[in-house]
């Protein structure tokens, strides 16, 4: 019954009675399938435009090289889900992260979080062929009209697609979140474990910067941040998620400290210390590996928050500049026409929530999953 | 417990004084400020001049950065470039609509948080818990501009029922009887109080749901039980009350996100508080309304967390602090 998945992948943890994961990987295959139908009759005009519509593009290259991708990726799982991998301890040597991902297992929540985390990514990757226009040409069908088939979310005042405008939003929204919690997690961790190793003034001078930032709001921070820099040309994508990196680090900061203030009194810190390692192996090496599984946790909830963050920045038009479709914009363009056509401003707004609860499960699923007192309940 | 107090306060005070040196430093390395409006191209460089001298604005800035800091100190928060008037009339005019928002949502999420959370703890893993442990990770994970906006589709526009914006009805209110007036003031409060408040309410039922069920998995609520206490008596006195003791502390703690949602809230429901007007200050680049913003904003969450800090220790009084 398990090679069933070798056909239709899912089909095999069905039948097996893994639902949560069988319905995750059919719904991975009708993804695929609905880019493939929506998008490959359109495939030579997509890869190979021509020079009046704007020249070569790269994103219908990524969307093809994700399409085989994720393919590989669903029928991989069901052929490993039929014959298992052999267990080799030397591949599994990592026992930290083989454990969490046993216990994340266990956690249904997580897991049905973690797939539609996946889907949303799966989506925003494959775009191109899914979405029917291009998001900022006008005109592409009559101004405001109300969802209907063609139009799924209907369209804008300027008649453009609202769909197609919410799914290249959802690629800007994710990948802003993504690399900011990058960021944030990187210098976060940085400045946790220099304050927790260092100890002394480093740690009370790093700590008291925390403090002073985490006393302001943050989102009247970054209002301030890109108010002021406005025009000196501060409203781009790249500036918007440096300066949302810049502002979130503090609470990973937080955690990485009390984890290497705990961790760096264990024995094999003196045995590093002992064997004459400098400081900054001692750190990168020894220390933050073993402090980073809260850090994971915390960066799956920070990217929802990020997104929750980025939209209201779009929604006081202080965010990605337009023409570029983002939700919080499009909720803002939205506001005018809430009597004659509230689509507008439902859709993005709807998707925003499910992309920050897919987040916000799968961080909880990742926390039970990391804390021993919940073990076992299940 | 006054050392610490003490302490903690003067320990607040650099730290104030930090957020004001970074949010000039900010000002100072943006382009422009709130003068440009005054000036066009032809602009003598004269005018340009006294216009700039008029507001302190020809001096280095380490010696304004220096003024600054002694207004502040001294309580002069300065002119509004913008407005033509003082900072702190304009900031006094603002702040008490905007504690009276942050108050009613305190009121709304404590109350819809603390319900929701006790009877998802008393049902625990059944289907009343189940349903609202998935309706609050919905709110929780909604943006408030987004809840605010279908709020005032629904409630508004669609089935008239609750005013859209502003704080009083705009033409009926000064001939209404001080009653109507005090309920009509109500009425606009419903709609910004639910949309700021709803996704920490559905926070706050998380933390009250793992609170009671670690305080009834306690033996003194076994005792309760033993000695025949109906069962509503055990959960409400004897539960609640010890479960509350943590929800209450991190009550100051929503201080920085009740500001950064009413500057969203505020915005929507034209409502006149420091939200609204730091984003208009934002937007002229009127640096004494941004630095008096910021200023009150850092001084209410310092206050806040020292409050929280202090209310720990009241109510639960197996907390000493030395």
């Amino acid at each position: 019954m398990k090679q069933a998945g070798l056909v239709l992948p899912g089909l095999g943890h069905l039948l097996k009675g893994d639902v949560i994961n069988g319905l995750g990987l059919m719904l991975y295959v009708g993804l695929l399938v609905w880019a493939a139908v929506a998008g490959f009759g359109r495939l030579p005009e997509l890869l190979f435009p021509p020079a009046d519509q704007g020249g070569f593009q790269l994103h219908p290259w990524v969307a093809l090289v994700s399409w085989i991708g994720i393919a590989a990726l669903c029928w991989h799982t069901a052929f490993r889900f039929w014959k298992p991998a052999p267990f080799d301890p030397e591949v599994d040597k990592n026992s930290q992260w083989r454990e969490l991902k046993k216990q994340f297992r266990r956690n249904r929540t997580g897991v049905f979080g973690l797939h539609f985390v996946n889907v949303l990514i799966f989506l925003a990757l494959l775009t191109p062929f899914i979405a029917p226009h291009h998001p900022d040409v006008i005109d592409v069908g009559p101004s405001l009209s109300a969802p209907q088939w063609g139009h799924l979310m209907g369209t804008d005042e300027f008649g453009r697609d609202l769909f197609s405008r919410v799914m290249y939003g959802a690629r800007i929204s994710l990948s802003i979140g993504f690399i900011a919690v990058a960021i944030s997690a990187t210098l976060g961790t940085l400045v946790g474990s220099i304050a927790g190793f260092f100890g002394g003034k480093v740690d009370s001078g790093l700590m008291w910067v925390t403090d002073l930032l985490l006393s302001l709001p943050r989102l009247v921070l970054l209002l301030a941040i890109v108010g002021f820099f406005r025009s000196a040309g501060a409203q781009s994508i790249f500036l918007i998620v440096v300066i949302l990196g810049l502002t979130g680090w503090m609470g990973v900061s937080r955690i990485v400290r009390s984890q290497i203030l705990s961790l760096k009194e264990q024995d094999f810190v003196q045995a590093c210390r002992a064997l004459g390692l400098p400081n900054w192996r001692i750190i990168v090496v020894h220390l933050v590996p073993n402090a980073l599984a809260p850090v994971i946790v915390h960066a799956s909830l920070a990217i929802g928050s990020t997104i929750l963050v980025e939209a209201a920045l779009s929604f006081l038009g202080l965010g990605v500049p337009p023409p570029t479709a983002t939700w919080g914009a499009i909720v803002n363009d939205g506001r005018e026409y809430m009597r004659s056509g509230a689509w507008i401003t439902v859709f993005p707004g709807l998707m925003i929530v499910a992309a920050v609860m897919s987040f916000n499960l799968l961080g909880d699923g990742l926390r039970d999953a990391l804390d021993p007192k919940l073990r076992g309940r299940h | 417990m006054f050392a610490y107090t003490l302490r903690k306060v003067l320990l607040a005070i650099p730290l104030v004084l930090g957020v004001i040196t970074l949010i000039f430093v900010l000002v100072e390395l943006s382009p422009g400020d709130a003068t440009d409006r005054f000036f066009t191209p032809e602009t003598p460089p004269e005018v340009r001049q006294l216009i700039e001298a008029k507001w302190g604005l020809d001096k280095p800035a380490h010696e304004r950065y220096v003024i600054t800091m002694k207004n502040l100190l001294t309580g002069d928060f300065g002119r509004s470039i913008f407005q033509e008037r003082p900072v702190f009339e304009i900031v006094m005019e603002a702040l008490p609509n905007t504690i009276q928002l942050a108050l009613m949502s305190i009121i709304i999420m404590q109350l819809v948080g603390v319900t929701l959370g006790s009877i998802q703890a008393v049902r625990q893993y059944g289907w009343a818990d189940s349903g609202i442990s998935i309706a609050s990770l919905f709110f929780y994970s909604m943006p408030s501009f987004w809840l605010a906006l279908m709020l005032q589709l629904i409630l508004t526009l669609k089935y008239p029922i609750l005013p859209s914006s502003g704080m009083v009805d705009a033409v009926m209110y000064d001939y209404m009887t001080p009653g109507e007036q005090i309920l009509d003031r109500m009425k606009h409060l419903i709609l910004p109080g639910v949309a700021l408040s709803i996704a920490r309410a559905a926070g706050i039922a998380r933390y009250m749901r793992s609170s009671l069920l670690e305080v009834i998995r306690q033996d003194y609520i076994r005792t309760a039980r033993a000695k025949g206490l109906p069962e509503w008596k055990v959960i409400v006195k004897h539960g609640m009350r010890n479960a509350l003791l943590p929800i209450i502390t991190i009550l100051g703690l929503q201080l920085p996100f009740l500001f950064s949602g009413s500057v969203l809230v505020e915005t929507i429901f034209a409502w006149p508080g420091m939200g609204r007007l730091i984003v208009s200050a934002i937007f002229t680049q009127d640096t004494p309304v941004i630095i008096g913003c910021f200023f009150v904003f850092t001084l209410l969450v310092v206050a806040g967390n020292l409050i929280a800090d202090l209310l720990y220790s009241v109510v639960d009084p197996r907390i000493r602090y030395s």
